[in-house]
């Protein structure tokens, strides 16, 4: 007689599976790299191949050379932090900057602390917070490189909207000047093509086209970006409404610094964020309110990779004490 | 819709025999009756090699509380009373006959006519019930007489059936519902007696719409019956998930239905109740799906008890090439069958045939925290800690995670992307923590 499966149940299993979802979170990557492509064109293809193909390269010498395990790049997850480290650079990045960046996120972010699943930090802000500690001129070189698809179109403004405001409120202007001076500062620019900033954030419309499109594959919850964008909504409403002279407005808020592209993309990293809907709410909210603290507060003129970075050292502590609501109550001894 | 509110999954429906008609499925020449056929300890057989039987009669009577009788599926002689190999290959004591004819105990009522008023009184009825040999149809088959018996100081309010059929490719509760829905709700008015509740709901996912439309209208005769369409999801027949979609109330953690003020029936147990206190007739027989999208043939057979897989497979034309895995009972909640010749008792419900496509488990890879199994949970576990402190033997942790509220229904498994085998796990410790907990003293 044939041999038989005999595997305990379940005898099926969902569609889903680990290389699906990161292969999705990349699709929900390409409007922005599209329109970053289509804005700063090459620099931005290079920044992409480099970053995914180091990061690739340096978890697969890792995993085979030093560690000498099973080799997991075609989990697509080093592919993943490659494009997200891409992604979150000033366009003019040159390639062996992010080439250490790429070495800094899989290799001490990711491997040191045993591979997937086990990384306590967002391994692409983690390279990208170091090179922005040990190039911070490179890291903050707006200029917008030449582009051969974009001949005849503004070029773009060498500073981002974040910067040009704390260099403005710190020679002493209030918002309305510094907007007054800079035209090009406004939501129809941020939502569409046109904000000075890191490769992956110059348009929000894209990037939220991204997070409907991981929402429709239920690849994430709304829970954390929700919860990250209503806080900076709410926290810096509250400071512009008590002083609109010296802090920006909700909105400018939520469409500047990388907010959409950490709060979708960064803060929803599975390994590094809460597993139950509480924690991520919570999560959700701390990175908000230290974004806005930082900004308003702090020498970055952005915050979010901080924010998000803070939080992640929070997590464990947040799985540990904020728990799903099991079913049914506890029947106490002797009822 | 109605539906209970934690956790779930939605696996592909795969009802692809659900046009099929009943149909009786051939006596064979012999029958190997399990001498556990139900949950508890096993029956001890009254009958001896050579010893003339008829269908319906009685062959082994209860061992202990839990416990029930079994009634011969065929009429002949006894072969040999003798230990059987079961679906996994274990031996079982298993009463063997050589069939000869179909002779029935007289006292079974085989008219087709609906014998819709209820003489007995509810102790009768338990009594008869228990006599008959009716167990739970819906997976555990737990013997009905006593669910139909609150323990003191607990009192039912109400009776629920469970229609749901929620397990991919079954659709032997469905055709039951849509074939006799009148038998069907006069076992539930028989329990509901046998309880003294006044009130009855009964749930069938909104996938079936065919049935919940026929039961309607028979139930428009019984006011107190009242049929809930549930939300499609998986696992709604799982009684405190049923309980919860269609009362509202949850059964407390280590709490029985009944503490919910609930009593949970399956419709084919409504059925064989109905054929027990009206038709006289045990239960020896039921409906079985055979089905499998690699199989050419679907069908819902009318199917005695003690035939063996291998006869059943080959009377719908071999078991196909491709089929790698053979299941008793459906995807989720099923047993793999190892040995083909086993018998099939009289809860079985399908056998089901996947390809290795369809059903071989991919390797395991790192858990990559993505909460998936947290959210598919449908007891508000967290199947991935559960792993991780199974694999440290952390058995007091486990306990503290109530690891003993698992329904292993395997949800978790089921959607976790990295494939970790995380009910494997959950199910072997858990185990080992309800021993530990049984083993201490009682206050
Ligand atoms: S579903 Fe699997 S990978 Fe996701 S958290 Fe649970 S165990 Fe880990
Ligand atoms: S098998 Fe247990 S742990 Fe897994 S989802 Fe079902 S109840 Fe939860």
């Amino acid at each position: 007689m044939r041999k038989l499966i005999v595997s305990p149940s379940p005898h099926i299993h969902s569609v889903e599976n680990t290389q699906r979802i990161m292969r999705d979170v990349i699709i929900a990557l390409c409007p922005s790299l599209l329109v970053s492509i289509y804005f700063f064109g090459f620099s931005a293809i290079k920044l992409a191949l480099v970053g995914v193909a180091s990061c690739v390269a340096v978890e697969y010498v890792i995993q085979k050379y030093i560690l000498k395990t099973q080799v997991t790049i075609n989990d697509y997850t080093a592919a993943l932090t490659g494009l997200l480290l891409a992604l979150n650079l000033p366009p003019s990045s040159p390639g062996w900057m992010i080439l250490i960046g790429s070495i800094v996120a899989i290799g001490v972010a990711k491997m040191t602390f045993g591979g997937l699943g086990q990384n306590i930090f967002n391994p692409a802000l983690v390279g990208r917070v170091f090179l922005l500690v040990s190039f911070p001129v490179l890291m903050t070189d707006w200029s917008v490189p030449a582009s051969w698809f974009r001949e005849g179109v503004d070029a773009a403004t060498g500073a981002t909207p974040l910067a040009l405001i704390k260099e403005g409120l710190s020679n002493g202007l209030t918002i309305e000047q510094i907007m007054a001076a800079n035209p090009e500062i406004s939501y129809v620019h941020m939502l569409f093509t046109k904000i000075g900033g890191s490769v992956g954030e110059v348009s929000a419309l894209a990037l939220i086209l991204g997070f409907v499109y991981l929402l429709v594959r239920r690849v994430i919850k709304p829970t954390i970006p929700l919860s990250i964008i209503g806080t900076i909504f709410v926290v810096s409403g509250i400071f512009w409404l008590a002083n609109p002279a010296q802090f920006t407005d909700p909105i400018f808020n939520i469409l500047t610094g990388g907010v959409l592209l950490g709060a979708i993309f960064m803060a929803t990293d599975y390994v590094t964020s809460p597993m139950s809907t509480t924690g991520q709410i919570i999560f959700g909210v701390g990175i908000g309110l230290l974004t806005v603290l930082i900004r308003y507060f702090g020498a970055y003129p952005e915050g979010v990779s901080f924010a998000i970075l803070i939080m992640n050292m929070v997590v464990p502590l947040l799985n540990k004490y904020c728990k799903p609501a099991r079913f049914g109550k506890e029947v106490k001894n002797g009822k | 819709m109605k539906t209970f509110k934690i956790g779930g999954v939605h696996p592909n429906d795969s009802k692809i025999s659900k046009d099929c008609a009943i149909e009786d499925f051939p006596v064979l020449e012999k029958a190997y009756l399990s001498m556990a056929q139900h949950l508890g300890a096993p029956a001890e057989p009254i009958v001896q090699k050579g010893d003339k039987v008829k269908v319906g009669q009685l062959i082994a009577k209860p061992s202990g509380f839990v416990s029930a009788n079994i009634h011969s599926s065929v009429s002949g002689t006894v072969a040999a009373v003798e230990p059987y190999a079961d679906l996994a290959g274990n031996p079982v004591m298993h009463v063997i006959i050589d069939v000869e004819g179909d002779e029935w105990e007289e006292s079974i009522d085989r008219t087709p006519d609906i014998v819709r008023e209820i003489k007995l009184s509810k102790e009768e009825i338990i009594k008869k019930i228990q006599e008959c040999g009716i167990v739970g149809l819906g997976g555990a088959s737990f013997p009905t007489h006593i669910k139909l018996t609150p323990p003191p100081g607990k009192v039912a309010e109400y009776l629920l059936i469970n229609g749901a059929e929620c397990e991919p490719f079954l659709t032997s509760d469905y055709r039951l519902m849509l074939e006799q829905p009148e038998q069907v709700l006069i076992g539930a008015k028989i329990m509901m007696k046998a309880l003294d509740v006044t009130k009855c709901r009964f749930g069938v996912e909104e996938n079936k719409p065919e049935a919940i439309a026929k039961l309607k209208t028979y139930a428009a005769q019984y006011p107190e019956i009242e049929i809930v369409p549930l939300k499609k999801k998986y696992p709604q027949g799982g009684e405190k998930q049923l309980i919860e979609a269609l009362t509202g109330r949850r059964v407390p953690s280590m709490g029985l239905p009944i503490d919910a003020g609930a009593v949970v029936q399956n419709c084919g147990t409504a059925l064989a109740v109905y054929e027990a206190v009206q038709k006289n007739k045990p239960l020896f027989e039921g409906i079985v799906t055979v089905t499998g999208n690699c199989s050419e043939q679907q069908r819902n057979f009318r199917l005695r008890a003690g035939t063996p897989i291998i006869n059943l497979l080959d009377a719908i034309g071999r078991i196909p090439k491709d089929a790698a895995k053979v299941i008793s009972g459906g995807p989720m909640m099923g047993k793999a069958v190892s040995n083909l010749l086993a018998a099939t008792v009289k809860s079985s419900s399908a056998i089901l045939m996947l390809t290795e496509e369809e059903t071989k488990r991919k390797p395991e890879s790192n858990c990559i925290r993505c909460g998936k199994c947290i959210d598919a949970c449908p007891m508000g576990l967290e199947p991935y800690l559960l792993v991780r402190y199974s694999r440290n033997g952390m058995y007091d942790e486990l306990e503290e995670n109530k690891i003993y509220d698992c329904i292993e229904c395997g949800c978790c498994l089921f959607s976790c992307p990295a494939y970790i085998p995380l009910l494997d796990h959950i199910r072997a410790s858990k185990a080992e923590v309800m021993k530990i907990m049984r083993s201490r003293p009682k206050k």
